[in-house]
């Protein structure tokens, strides 16, 4: 009752203020006319009774501003007074308005854009009910690296570990959706029976996955994805029940994730399927392969450190009834670490440089606006000397200017949602492959709070510092003259604006500068191939099919391709370089036994047709290369690469000696294979890593064929443009099978390094953007300067100064606050560069050279920045400037 | 000098509710009668009355109206409503209490 009185009375005032001040006035008015009568009636004459009566009230005007000083509607109505008289000022100095509402939409709109990509990548919980209570598990090497679980450990844990209220491992899948339309490579996991059930997400449509359905040779059923449903099937009710072609087997589709749900581990993945491993099986058998990801939810009550003791304590303890093969005794432990940390763990160093960097952006466009501020507040000396001399009270005056400054910034927020909406779209276009929950990129309410958030504290902080500087000021000197000399405190407040400027541009620069060289080093580095011209793409012999056939079909398809016009040669590969692709498998030498039983080591298989090695021109070292008579018969023939060859054959002859590699090393019925020549060593996995040990077998000799190979493909020309043609060859030979990964081996090379690559372009962008803030805030503190010393420099010129003495004067002034500002900006980059170590390669983060680099690129815009100012000081004319003080 | 006439600090709503518990008035009347049965001890200036009535009107303890008073001149009464009424039976409560341990501390120090 009183709250709606409260409101309507108040905004009665506010909307009709003429009225509501008139009753006052009236009921003022009464009162004096009643007190007048009184003091007639006890015998005063009425001109007497009128001043009794009014000395008694007082001033009507008074009362009436007493009486409105109270309600919530007085606040409102002196803060809309601020708006409007702050909006008058603004309007009044267009220019001005315009460069602080830019400056701070592109600072806001920068920071909001990388905020939008950081929360839900590392701050949000991952998208699942109760998401603090999942864990990731990994086995650990040795040397304490997570590597992926085997199945056979899942058992064992699942078994005897009892904290979990659900244990699943999965293992990524690329089955070729076939039948309908254009076959497709679908993203999909083999998973166990409790995946969805560990994540806490049910199928919106039919029904989860159960223990019968995850059994060796259980029924062969599928749960997809709404988008999946939607994009091929013909929607969630109607694939319900349906029979879809995977890989050429039939799949019973039982379920339809939510639209929306994403898998965090494998954010493409639309089709999940039974994985059916057996619960025991040989060390042989895939079951032991490390290859699976674990992911735990807790019981309720069980804490997380409290999990990973119990798991630590398994993996100390193995039992009989579980045995373990060396190469998964978990002597090393077994790791836990929230599921959140784990996924996000590979992209926090590069959103934490970029956010970094967004935020010294922000700061400087703060400093930036901070500095134009003041500079305006000191040509507004004479009209806020005039309020505080009307009876403005110091709270008041601040308050006004904290209001504008605030008004500056709701503009410049405003004008940085379409900045930020363009920040996203490129974040999101530029960002590296592999980059976790990036479709929850985008401006959201959370996004928008923090947009505001950051608006509000940036009108506050960039109007405070002013406000209080022009308060504090000898406001008398103000009134007596627009006074052009009395301007000490400002300027050094504007100077030291302007050393943080340089020393935070510098930081950015150094950033930008180290991630160049870094850039430079990786692309210097030599990958082992030949990649220009080099055109690539999977290709898939996807459903049941003998080794056989499949070797028909893919010797089929090369001939197709090489019958291109353009192409130069084509070959296969189980595995290509640089293209995230990862396959090893076990090795033996026949003179290099392994020290301990069934311990192998491990080296990448390449399987390929006879001609990938000249395709890549990968350099022969020793030796000789596959050829045709290879694939078909003879002893089998190995390659391996230089530095595997050095290692294990140090001051011997590699070529000759006898090798297993694959299943069954140790066991005496399989036949030596022969090392026939030492090629050159390819970069794998990435530029910064050393080649790892390999080795190349024939993709016919090798105990079964693969059904998705690489082809890679030399052109003579334009490799790019020879795409559609092989792709038409390839189809023509079969229609339903998938063509994936269509990419030129340049692009797959400058993919690897898309991380650096990424944050070495956000990096450029803000700190060429830095560079030129801090050079105009250089040139506005000298361009003041020199307009504040007119009289000085006049009187220094008919005292004789050369011009050259006054553009020193003045340059100096100016390189000075650069030096300062440099030598501040080196300390704190020396420091922060620490940030940015995980991105660089083959740089220091200390590297003198782009130290160097970096002050000499600003001092050169520094002297630009001087250079007006100076030439405007040069020409001073002592005459007019005596004269007209 | 004059003795002190300002109203005891927090008492000024207390003495409004229980002036227009006999009858509706103006704002100039209450100043008046307040003066009137305080012999004098209390003077109350418009500003400070019209902003208590203001304030007392809004939070639904008095209501507000503009009629011709009994001189013929339009003024705005006020009146107590039945929350109004509540209010001064609590103030009073209040108020005797706490001035009745004045009296003791006082009466206790003498």
């Amino acid at each position: 009752m009183s709250l709606w009185r409260q409101a309507t009375r108040g905004l009665r005032v506010l909307l009709r203020r003429e009225a509501a001040d008139g009753e006052v006035d009236d009921e003022v008015r009464h009162w004096l006319a009643e007190a007048t009568a009184a003091h007639l009636s006890r015998g005063l004459s009425p001109a007497e009774a009128r001043r009794a009566a009014q000395l008694e009230i007082g001033n009507v005007a008074v009362v009436r501003d007493e009486v409105r000083a109270h309600g919530w509607e007085a606040v409102v109505g002196a803060t809309l007074a601020d708006l409007r008289y702050g909006l008058r000022q603004l309007r009044r100095s267009p220019g001005f308005t315009a460069v602080c509402v830019l400056t701070l939409a592109l600072g806001i709109g920068a920071a909001t854009a990388v905020f939008s990509a950081v929360n839900p990548i590392l701050l949000a919980p991952l998208p699942y009910p109760r998401a603090d209570r999942l864990l990731a598990i990994s086995d650990l090497a040795p040397d304490g690296s997570p590597v992926y679980v085997t199945y056979g450990t899942y058992r064992e844990l699942a078994t005897r570990d009892r904290d979990f209220a659900a244990l699943a491992v999965m293992d990524g899948w690329r089955p070729a959706l076939m039948g309908n339309a254009e076959p497709e490579r679908l993203h999909g996991l083999r998973v166990s029976a409790d995946w969805f059930r560990a994540l806490g997400v049910a199928p919106a449509v039919g029904r989860d996955f159960t223990a019968a359905d995850d059994q060796p040779g259980g029924p062969r059923v599928a749960i997809v994805g709404a988008g999946l449903a939607r994009r091929r099937l013909g929607g969630a009710r109607a694939v319900l029940g349906r029979t879809i072609t995977l890989e050429g087997d039939p799949y019973t589709v039982i379920g339809v994730m939510p639209a929306g749900f994403e898998d965090v581990l494998s954010p493409a993945a639309e089709v999940w399927v039974p994985c059916q491993y057996r619960a025991v099986a040989s060390f042989e058998s895939a079951e032991w392969g490390h290859h699976m990801v674990m992911v735990a939810r807790l019981l309720p009550g069980v804490t997380a450190p409290q999990a990973a003791r119990d798991i630590a304590a398994i993996a100390r303890n193995p039992i009989p009834e579980f045995p373990r093969p060396p190469w998964a005794d978990l002597k090393g432990g077994l790791g836990a670490h929230s599921l959140q940390h784990d996924v996000v763990r590979g992209a926090r160093p590069v959103l934490v440089a970029v956010l970094g960097a967004v935020l010294l952006v922000l700061a400087i466009a703060g400093v930036n606006v901070t500095n134009l501020l003041l500079a305006r507040g000191a040509r507004r000396r004479g009209e806020i000397a005039m309020r505080a001399a009307l009876g403005g009270a110091r709270g008041r005056l601040v308050r006004q200017l904290v209001t504008e400054s605030l008004l500056l910034a709701a503009l410049g927020g405003a004008a940085a949602m379409p900045v930020a909406m363009l920040g996203v779209r490129a974040l999101v276009a530029l960002s590296p492959p592999g980059l976790p929950r990036i479709s929850a990129v985008r401006l959201d309410a959370p996004v928008f709070g923090f947009a505001l958030a950051t608006t509000v504290l940036v009108g506050l902080v960039v109007g405070l510092v002013p406000a209080l500087g022009v308060s504090r000021a000898d406001l008398q000197a103000g009134v007596q003259q627009g006074s052009r000399r009395a301007a000490g405190g400002h300027e050094r407040t504007r100077r030291a604006l302007v050393v943080a400027e340089v020393a935070l541009a510098l930081v950015l620069l150094v950033g930008a500068g180290l991630l160049l060289r870094s850039i430079g080093r990786l692309f210097a580095v030599a990958p082992g191939f030949d990649g220009a011209g080099v055109l690539t793409m999977q290709v898939e012999a996807a459903g049941r099919a003998s080794d056989s056939v499949r070797v028909q079909y893919f010797d089929q398809v090369l001939a197709a391709v090489r019958a291109v016009p353009g192409v130069a040669s084509a070959a296969f590969t189980s595995q290509l370089p640089l293209s995230g692709d990862l396959d090893a498998y076990g090795i033996l030498f026949q003179s290099n036994p392994p020290t301990r039983r069934n311990d192998y080591g491990n080296a990448l298989r390449y399987a390929v047709t006879p001609g990938y090695l000249e395709t890549m021109r990968i350099p022969l070292e020793r030796g000789r290369l596959l050829e045709a008579s290879d694939a078909t018969g003879g002893p089998e023939a190995v390659l391996i690469n230089e530095s595997f060859a050095r290692r294990i054959f140090p001051g011997r002859d590699p070529v000759g000696q006898l090798v297993r590699a694959g299943p069954e090393l140790g066991s005496p019925d399989r036949p030596w294979d022969v090392v026939v020549g030492v090629v050159g060593d390819v970069k794998q996995t990435s530029l910064a890593l050393d080649a790892p040990d390999a080795f190349y077998v024939p993709m016919s000799r090798w105990p079964w064929v693969d059904a998705v190979q690489s082809l890679v493909v030399r052109a003579r020309g334009d490799a790019a443009a020879l795409a559609p043609a092989v792709r038409r060859a390839i189809w023509s030979v079969n229609r339903d099978q998938p063509i994936d990964r269509v990419a030129t081996m340049d692009a797959m090379l400058a993919g690897s390094a898309a991380q650096v690559r990424f944050a070495l372009t956000v990096f450029e962008a803000f700190a060429l953007a830095a560079l030129a803030l801090a050079a105009i805030g250089i040139f506005g503190v000298l361009s003041g300067s020199v307009a504040e010393r007119t009289r000085e420099i006049g009187v220094r010129t008919a005292l004789g100064a050369s011009r050259g003495s006054i553009v020193m004067l003045v340059a100096r002034q100016g390189l000075g606050l650069t030096a300062l500002g440099a030598a501040i900006g080196l300390g704190v980059a020396v420091a922060a560069s620490r940030a940015l170590a995980s991105l660089l390669f083959g740089v220091s983060r200390l590297d003198p050279a782009t130290y160097l680099g970096v002050v000499t690129l600003l001092a050169g815009a520094a002297l630009l920045a001087c250079a007006v100012p100076a030439w405007r000081a040069a020409r001073v004319d002592p005459a007019i400037t005596l004269r007209s003080e | 000098m004059s003795p002190n006439t300002d109203v005891i600090q927090g008492t000024l709503d207390l003495l409004i509710l229980k002036t227009l518990s006999l009858a509706p008035l103006h704002g100039f009347g209450i100043a008046r009668r307040i003066e009137q049965i305080s012999r004098g001890t209390f003077k109350v200036n418009p500003g400070s009355l019209l902003t208590a009535l203001q304030r007392l009107e809004r939070a639904g303890w008095l209501d507000a109206a503009w009629r011709e008073s009994p001189n013929a001149r339009r003024a705005r009464y006020y009146a107590l409503t039945r929350a109004g009424r509540r209010q001064l039976e609590a103030e009073t409560a209040d108020w005797t209490r706490k001035a009745a341990a004045v009296a003791r501390l006082l009466g206790a120090e003498g």
